[in-house]
């Protein structure tokens, strides 16, 4: 607008008159208190209450925490140095600090995999979540996770393989039949990775996990604040694509593909995660054929996923509803194909309105694969309550070994809540 | 004024609807609609407000699905095959009411969207494209802004342009102007006008008559899905035939 006023209009200020200084008492601390803790008189009551309470509660805490006791073998001995005053036993995490982390049973000296499996998940993420750097980075986090299991389960080398090549034949596939029906390329690209790795597996001996490269860990070795990461991060990753293809079945036009969508998300959000964790754990070893041992942690993460990717769904259903049905419309005009469509022009929309709602199910998910303890799995909390608790040393310390794993959850979650709202600054370019 | 509607029409067969039926459920929306559109033709389509013009436009490139009758477009029949309604829409620039851009895309990426991945045109060549159409419709400095940081009018713009980058032979406009303010209608219809001087098959739903007696070369009315009238437009304006055009006519220039 302002180009054709510059045009029309008869004067045009070219130079802004010079600024003069605001007075004192307008700007700077001494406004902001004014403003915001001692604006009217009730407004100074709340402001010196809470003060008070502020006062109250470090005066509590603080000797407590300050007067901490850092390596004690145990509490007795804790008890002894502190003599009666106050303060924390903090010794209990420097003492089981490896058993918090990875569990009671991971070997010891293999610790450095899974921490550098945790140091490269940073490399694999960052270009997912900061689409400014290189896309060539991608190709790291393509193998990721392949890579991840191998150094956090070792054995042979052969099963990541066979799983990554799984995965390229399904794109293969996918691509191929893609051009004719979006529908054929999705389930054949996925019937044609799952029938591979399934031959393959037959065709791996076994016996090649003995003398691997990295000795082989079982599943029931991993715990910890380990697991809490390995679950969270795998059945967050795994269930945003899945979320996204059940929402997208839930709007589909054919039946029989929708009823399947509504059906399983219906039923799976009726479900306590709490049920679907016992039937993983007892259960599901009905369904397997007997001499089938699928894993564990398999098997958790399996129930898990289907959990948030039903929550997933129909957040990102709301998001997808939200849109104007000239965005479909306009995709459609341009001659774009479903898959284009989608991926181009309605998810990146989409999934920009589902953001909150994602993020809040992915945090809460993440908080939930403490109730893994509940199914006698050592996470952090299974940790805590069994072995260290349980143990002569440290029978008794509450406070400190919960407010430990209370911290390690917050970091996480905090981390993941101000990178969503970043990622929202990001993503807004509607400028309303 | 009647000047563009003197150019001449070739008698090459653009579109061709016969006997063209489409229910809303039970409601008929479009009866026996016959239309024969030559390539380079500028119609208007005009009529009272839920008398099928949208709904019969938006047929030609299958955003709305018809049940009977048939609908050719360059000789290709639509029917319900993804591949020929791909390859129609391609062909076929649309222009919405209310824009309908990609809000998460500047200006520029709005335009090389389809060419890149419909055409599959070289990223540079598509860009080229796109501000060439850009100047054309006189926003080329606006390229690199979201369409949330564009006017009304400078929005219908982009979106015309957006649809020219896919070189369509055939343009739809879905009451164009509709959602604008009058400062802005103009620039719309400048734009659309410069389209038709070059020669640009086009079909036009829209209320502003001014256009029609200025650009077209046909003027349809429809009345409850029904194409009640056809005609040049100095017949069509001075010489109403039938006594729902006359009465159509009398309430949109009365005032």
């Amino acid at each position: 607008m302002s180009d054709t006023h510059a045009k029309s209009v008869a004067f045009v200020r070219e130079t802004t008159i010079p600024q003069s200084a605001p007075p004192m008492a307008a700007s700077g601390p001494v406004l902001w208190m004014r403003t915001n803790l001692f604006a009217t008189w009730s407004n100074t009551l709340l402001t010196i209450a809470a003060l008070y309470v502020l006062y109250l509660v470090l005066t509590a805490t603080m000797p407590w925490m300050l007067n901490g006791v850092w390596n004690t073998e145990s509490l007795r001995a804790c008890r002894e140095v502190l003599d009666g005053t106050s303060g924390a036993c903090f010794s209990v995490l420097t003492e089981r600090w490896n058993q918090l982390l990875f569990g009671f049973t991971y070997p010891s000296e293999l610790y450095w995999r899974p921490g550098l499996a945790f140091a490269l998940l940073f490399v694999a993420a960052a270009p997912v979540l900061f689409f400014d750097l290189p896309r060539k980075l991608l190709f790291f986090t393509a193998i990721y996770p392949f890579l991840a299991y191998w150094l956090i389960w070792g054995g042979s080398v052969l099963y990541p393989l066979l799983a990554l090549a799984g995965v390229v034949v399904g794109y293969l596939v996918y691509s191929k039949l893609v051009a004719r029906n979006f529908a054929a390329g999705f389930f054949g690209g996925i019937a044609a990775a799952v029938a591979f790795i399934w031959i393959g597996g037959l065709l791996i001996p076994e016996t090649a996990s003995d003398n691997a490269m990295l000795e082989a860990v079982p599943s029931r070795d991993l715990g910890g604040f380990m697991l809490n990461m390995m679950l969270g991060v795998t059945c967050v990753s795994l269930s945003v694509p899945i979320g996204i293809a059940l929402a997208l079945g839930r709007q589909s036009d054919l039946p029989i593909v929708k009823m399947i969508c509504v059906v399983f998300i219906e039923f799976i959000r009726g479900v306590p995660l709490i049920t679907l964790l016992f039937v993983a754990s007892v259960m599901l070893a009905y369904f397997f054929p007997p001499e089938s041992t699928v894993d564990l942690f398999l098997r958790v993460v399996i129930m898990i996923t289907m959990f948030s990717s039903a929550y997933i769904a129909e957040v990102i259903r709301g998001g997808l509803a939200a849109l104007p049905k000239g965005q479909y419309e306009a995709g459609d005009s341009l001659g774009l194909d479903y898959p284009q469509k989608m991926r181009l022009i309605v998810l990146p929309q989409a999934l920009k309105i589902s953001i909150p709602g994602i993020v809040n199910i992915a945090v809460g998910l993440f908080k939930d694969t403490t109730l893994v303890s509940v199914i006698s799995l050592f996470d952090i909390i299974g940790m805590i309550r069994g072995p260290i608790l349980a143990s002569t040393d440290w029978a008794g310390v509450y406070w400190e070994l919960f407010m430990f794993a209370g911290a390690l959850f917050f970091i996480v979650c905090y981390g993941i809540s101000q990178y969503s709202q970043w990622l929202e600054r990001r993503l807004a370019t509607d400028h309303r | 004024m009647a000047k563009a509607a003197e150019m001449k029409v070739s008698d090459e067969v653009a579109i061709s609807i016969q006997k063209m039926n489409k229910w809303y459920g039970t409601f008929h929306v479009l009866r026996d609609i016959d239309l024969t559109v030559y390539r380079g033709e500028r119609i208007v389509i005009c009529g009272p407000s839920g008398s099928g013009k949208s709904t019969l436009i938006r047929c030609i490139n299958a955003l709305e699905e018809h049940q009977k009758g048939s609908i050719e477009v360059d000789g290709t029949v639509l029917s319900s095959d993804l591949k020929n309604i791909d390859k129609i829409r391609s062909e076929v620039g649309m222009c919405f009411q209310h824009f309908n851009l990609f809000p998460h895309l500047t200006i520029l990426e709005n335009c090389t969207l389809a060419p890149i991945w419909v055409r599959k045109t070289p990223k540079k060549e598509a860009e080229e494209t796109a501000m060439h159409f850009l100047e054309k419709v006189k926003i080329p400095d606006q390229a690199d802004k979201y369409p949330g940081q564009l006017s009304g009018g400078q929005q219908q713009r982009v979106a015309i342009a957006r649809s020219l980058c896919m070189r369509p032979r055939i343009m739809l406009f879905d009451e164009p102007t509709s959602a604008l303010d009058p400062e802005m209608i103009k620039e719309v219809l400048d734009t659309m006008i410069e389209l038709a001087e070059e020669g640009m098959t086009m079909l036009c739903v829209t209320h502003e008559m001014g256009f029609a007696r200025q650009v077209a070369n046909r003027v349809i009315f429809m009345d409850q899905g029904q194409i009640v009238e056809q005609n040049e437009p100095e017949e069509f304006f001075n010489n109403p035939k039938s006594e729902r055009t006359q009465l159509f006519l009398s309430q949109i220039l009365g005032h």
